[in-house]
This record gives structure tokens, C-alpha cells and sequence, in this order.
């Protein structure tokens, strides 16, 4: 995780919120370094996880974990971290048989139906059991990415069906927390993404939207970040609190400044 | 909330929600002493009661599609279940909240969707005894940027008022368009806060009329009236009707197949001295151009 970024939402692995939705969002640019840092984030603060990694491998997301002081093979071997991994489960849907459909079975489909099959799997993986396990601190579901589901056909309606059931059980009856990725493609072209960006834009406790700078790429500003935390039930009718930061990826952490105060420039 | 059967929506940005005003409305009903139901999509009934007592609440949130398999399948069911309940209930004045329309509009046919809201706002109190209406005001939360241009203007068109909200310099205003049968359409903006308990504190706003909209009344000033090196008027006709050397008019060529009409010509005197061969059997006069 990175310290900076935690200082900045003003949160710690000892008092994680719970009940709430993150939306992570990235236009032009990958936030997917948001990923990563709410993975490790919840594994340090003893947080059951539930990790929907459709786009990369487990060794990928496993590699960059230990940068981060984390490991995911041993968060797997504990019982603490559930990963399906979407690109080798995706083969299994079509070349191994299984009594019960598979999280991912709407990849069999002609039209892509709902994602009845997922959610059933994120409830199985978060849901509370005995008190034989060790008890952690609360469940946890992330996603990478949800642009994805509509790449593959499904349609908006059916993601944000998804994500309410999601809300529904993870954040409302479990407690928990749901953190999902979803891409900005920015150019409005897009409906079904727009239409899935600003539902979950509705629905979200916060907002983390990474943006690449107008100008261009720079070396030493990699993007900006916007944070922008909202109360969707809340009796205030002032504007949601936001920030914007812009950052530098580095090797093992992230760091973030004021607009225009980069220490390359200062 | 005059109005016999009238309707609202509510239409939210993201950085601006609607839902503490859609409570708050809430409220003011709940002190009018109104009946009030809630079709709950987005929130969990929890969120939504926090700063309520007495509300109807009809839970569509926690399993809207019957995933659960423990009863009919939604959102038909209790949308039929809804209006099934506001009929039973005792005469009076009721209050319907539809949190929010934008979750009854991506899952049912707008037509379908319509066509409840127009049934659900003109209820009799007694079926079957026309003459005696229910007031039924029905309150509805719409996120407009879900939703094509069709939809909203077929909504809009329902409305008895629509409650755009947005805001400046950390000011949350709601801009209200009300279009009652009979009456003109009016536009008002006000600024407004909700306190803790959903109290609402509604200020006057900028008018709509003091927009930047220029007064008709002052006209504008020219910049260039008091430039010095302006041309006057007559300076300014002549050098317009001026004809450029190379622009192509239909009167030149009339002018050179017929020259002395009215324009001045050229004439070349030449006086031939003892060197110059005048043929007289071949001159260029044969020429008949």
C-alpha cells in the first residue's frame, strides 16, 4: 500500500471504513497502481478478500504485492484471500464440465444474461462462517477491472445488477467493502461504459479518478489524481468534499504533490 | 404539493445529490400528515430510514431480481405489489417516493414505466366512484445522464414539476420548472440547504431572468465609432461601388463589344513617318471583333 495515498483519504489498515463503495477510475491512463494499493491495503488490515482479477495473472498482481510488503500466495494458503483468476478460469469454463454454473458462465452464453453466477461466488467466498477460522476484520471484494464484463458482452445493466447485489450483501448485510476498477474512455463514444461510470458514480461513498495530463506524458508527473467523497443518504446538500493530486509512480511506492509542486519542478 | 395528483422529479449530478432533498421533501409531507411510501432501488432501507419514523417502505433493494428464488419475480411484482397498497390504504393524501426512477427506467420499458406513474398519480380513494379523486403526489429521484434524450423528455412531459440540481461556489441550487394544465410554464432557481434532520431552508436565488441575458433595452455600443481613422460615410459608398481591375463584371465585356455606350474610350494617334509600310491591302481594320 502506499502511505501517501493513505494519508490522503485518511484512512489506515487499524480503521478501515466499512459498508462503503470505492470507484476507482482511470482516463487515460492506468490507475490500475489503485488496485494494488487497496489489495495490500485490506490483506494488512486483516480484511477477508475477495479478488476479482480478470485482467491479469495471479503472478502479475503476486509480483507487485511484494513490492508492497504483501504476499498473495500465503494470504491464499491461510484462507484470507479468495482469487479467481479470470484468465485461467475462462478455459475452464469451456473445456472442464461442472454441476454448478461457473462464476464465469455468461462467457458460454449467446447473450450474455446476467452475472448471477459471479455474485454467487463473491457471496460463497465472503460470507461468514464458523468460528473455527480465524476471524477477520471484515470482507472485502475488488474488482479489476468492471469495463471489462462489457468487453466481453455483457451489457451495462446487467454490471450494475451485479455490483447492487454486491452492495447489497458485501457492504449492507456483511458489513464490508466493495472496491471496483472501471475505465474512462472519455470521448463519449462509449454508452454502455458512460452508462455503467455514472451508475456507480451515484452509488459510490468515494471516488478515485486518475486522469493523464492534458499535455502530455511527462517524466516526472505521471497524472493527476481526483478524490472526491460523497454521501449518497447524507442530510447535507453541500458538494461532496474533492481534492485533486498529481503523482509519480516509483518502483515500490507512489508518490503524490500539488499541482504544479513536483519536486522536479521546485 | 398543491396540485391534485402531481408529480416531481428530482434530477441530481453526481457532485450534487438528490437524495438528502428527496428525503427532505419526504419530510415536509410526513408533517403535512400525508401517508408516505417508499419504493426503495438504491439504498438499503437502514440508509434510508436513518432521521425517519413513519415511512411505508417497500424494499426493492436487497434482492430486486429474485436471485434469492424466495418470491415473485421483480420488479413487476412488487411494482404491482406497490400499487396494490396505496389502493388499500385509508382516503387521504399520499405521498409516493421513487428512489429513484433512473433504477425503474434501465429495468422496464419506459412506455410500461410511464404508464404506471400516470395510473399511480390518478387513483380514485373508492374504485369504481369517480367522482371522488385521492390526492396523490408522487416524488421521483432521476439521475439524467443514465438515460437518452426519449426517455427524459417522455418523463419531463409527465411532470407537473421538474428539480434540476446544481451548484456554485460550494452552493447547492435548485432550478424548478413547473408546468401545471392550464397555467404557464414558470422557471425558478433557489439556493437551499437541508439541515441534519432533513429540515429544508430554501433561499431566494438568481432570477432567471438577471442570466447573462443582455438588457433589449441598451443597445450596444459600436467599438469602432470613435476609431480616428474611420472613413465618412460618402468616402465609405464610393470606395464600395468601385469596381476592382480584375473582378469580373457582366459589363465589361458589353462594354468592349460595344464601346462609347455611355463610357469613356481610348483613341491612339499615331502619325506614320517615311520609314512606316502602311498596307493599304491587309490593314488589321478587317478585323471585326
Amino acid at each position: 500500500m502506499f502511505p501517501e495515498l493513505n494519508n490522503l483519504l485518511n484512512i489506515s489498515p487499524d480503521r478501515a471504513e466499512q459498508g462503503k463503495l470505492t470507484l476507482l477510475c482511470d482516463a487515460k491512463t492506468d490507475g490500475s497502481f489503485l488496485v494494488h494499493h487497496f489489495l495490500s491495503f485490506y490483506l494488512r488490515a486483516n480484511c477477508k478478500v475477495c479478488f476479482l482479477a480478470l485482467v491479469q495473472s495471479f503472478s502479475h498482481y503476486n509480483i507487485v504485492g511484494q513490492k508492497l510488503g504483501v504476499s498473495l500466495t500465503v494470504a491464499r494458503e491461510r484462507g484470507q484471500l479468495v482469487f479467481l483468476e479470470g484468465l485461467k478460469s475462462s478455459m475452464d469454463v469451456f473445456f472442464q464440465a461442472h454441476k454448478e454454473p461457473h462464476p464465469l458462465q455468461f462467457l458460454r452464453e449467446v447473450n450474455a444474461g446476467n452475472l448471477q453466477p459471479l455474485f454467487e461466488f463473491v457471496r460463497e467466498a465472503l460470507k461468514p462462517v464458523d468460528n473455527r477460522e480465524p476471524a477477520w476484520r471484515c470482507p472485502v471484494l475488488l474488482v479489476d477491472d468492471l469495463s471489462l464484463l462489457l468487453s466481453l458482452g455483457v451489457g451495462a445493466v446487467a454490471v450494475l445488477d451485479f455490483v447492487h447485489y454486491c452492495r447489497a450483501t458485501v457492504c449492507c448485510e456483511f458489513k464490508g467493502n466493495v472496491v471496483a476498477l472501471v475505465h474512462d474512455s472519455g470521448d463519449g463514444e462509449d454508452e454502455e461504459n458512460d452508462i455503467l461510470l455514472n451508475g456507480l458514480s451515484h452509488q459510490s461513498h468515494l471516488i478515485l479518478r486518475t486522469e493523464g495530463l492534458s499535455t502530455g506524458f511527462c517524466r516526472d508527473v505521471h497524472g493527476q489524481l481526483k478524490i472526491l467523497w460523497r454521501r449518497p443518504s447524507q442530510p447535507t446538500a453541500q458538494r461532496d468534499r474533492s481534492l485533486i493530486y498529481q503523482y509519480k509512480i516509483q518502483d515500490k511506492n507512489v508518490s503524490f504533490f500539488a499541482k504544479g509542486m513536483s519536486p522536479a519542478v521546485l | 404539493l398543491q396540485s391534485l395528483g402531481g408529480s416531481r422529479t428530482l434530477s441530481p449530478s453526481k457532485e450534487w445529490e438528490g437524495r438528502s432533498l428527496l428525503k427532505a421533501l419526504i419530510k415536509k409531507s410526513v408533517l403535512c400528515g400525508e401517508q408516505v411510501h417508499i419504493l426503495g432501488c438504491e439504498v438499503s432501507e437502514e440508509e434510508f430510514h436513518e432521521g425517519f419514523n413513519s415511512l411505508v417502505y417497500h424494499d426493492l433493494f436487497r434482492d430486486p431480481l429474485n436471485w434469492s428464488k424466495t418470491k415473485e419475480a421483480l420488479p413487476r411484482g412488487s411494482w404491482g405489489a406497490l400499487t396494490a397498497m396505496c389502493r388499500r390504504t385509508d382516503p387521504g393524501p399520499v405521498t409516493i417516493a421513487l428512489d429513484s426512477l433512473s433504477w425503474l427506467l434501465l429495468h422496464l420499458p419506459c412506455t410500461t414505466l410511464c404508464q404506471t406513474l400516470h395510473a399511480l398519480s390518478h387513483q380514485n380513494s373508492c374504485p369504481g366512484d369517480s367522482s371522488s379523486v385521492r390526492q396523490v403526489y408522487v416524488l421521483g429521484l432521476l439521475h439524467e445522464e443514465l438515460h437518452g434524450p426519449g426517455p427524459l423528455g417522455a418523463l419531463s412531459s409527465l411532470a407537473q414539476t421538474e428539480v434540476t440540481l446544481e451548484g456554485t461556489v460550494g452552493q447547492a441550487s435548485a432550478h424548478t420548472f413547473c408546468q401545471r394544465p392550464q397555467q404557464c410554464p414558470t422557471h425558478q432557481t433557489n439556493w437551499f440547504s437541508i439541515f441534519p434532520d432533513f429540515s429544508l431552508d430554501v433561499q431566494e436565488g438568481p432570477s432567471v431572468e438577471s442570466q447573462p441575458h443582455p438588457d433589449p433595452h441598451t443597445s450596444l455600443m459600436d467599438p469602432m465609432t470613435h476609431l480616428t481613422f474611420n472613413l465618412h460615410q460618402r468616402l465609405k459608398e464610393t470606395k464600395d461601388s468601385l469596381t476592382l481591375p480584375f473582378q469580373f463584371s457582366s459589363e465589361k465585356p458589353q462594354a468592349l463589344l460595344h464601346p462609347g455606350q455611355g463610357q469613356a474610350t481610348s483613341h491612339i494617334f499615331y502619325e506614320p513617318d517615311a520609314y512606316d509600310d502602311l498596307d493599304q491591302e491587309d490593314p488589321d481594320d478587317d478585323l471585326d471583333i
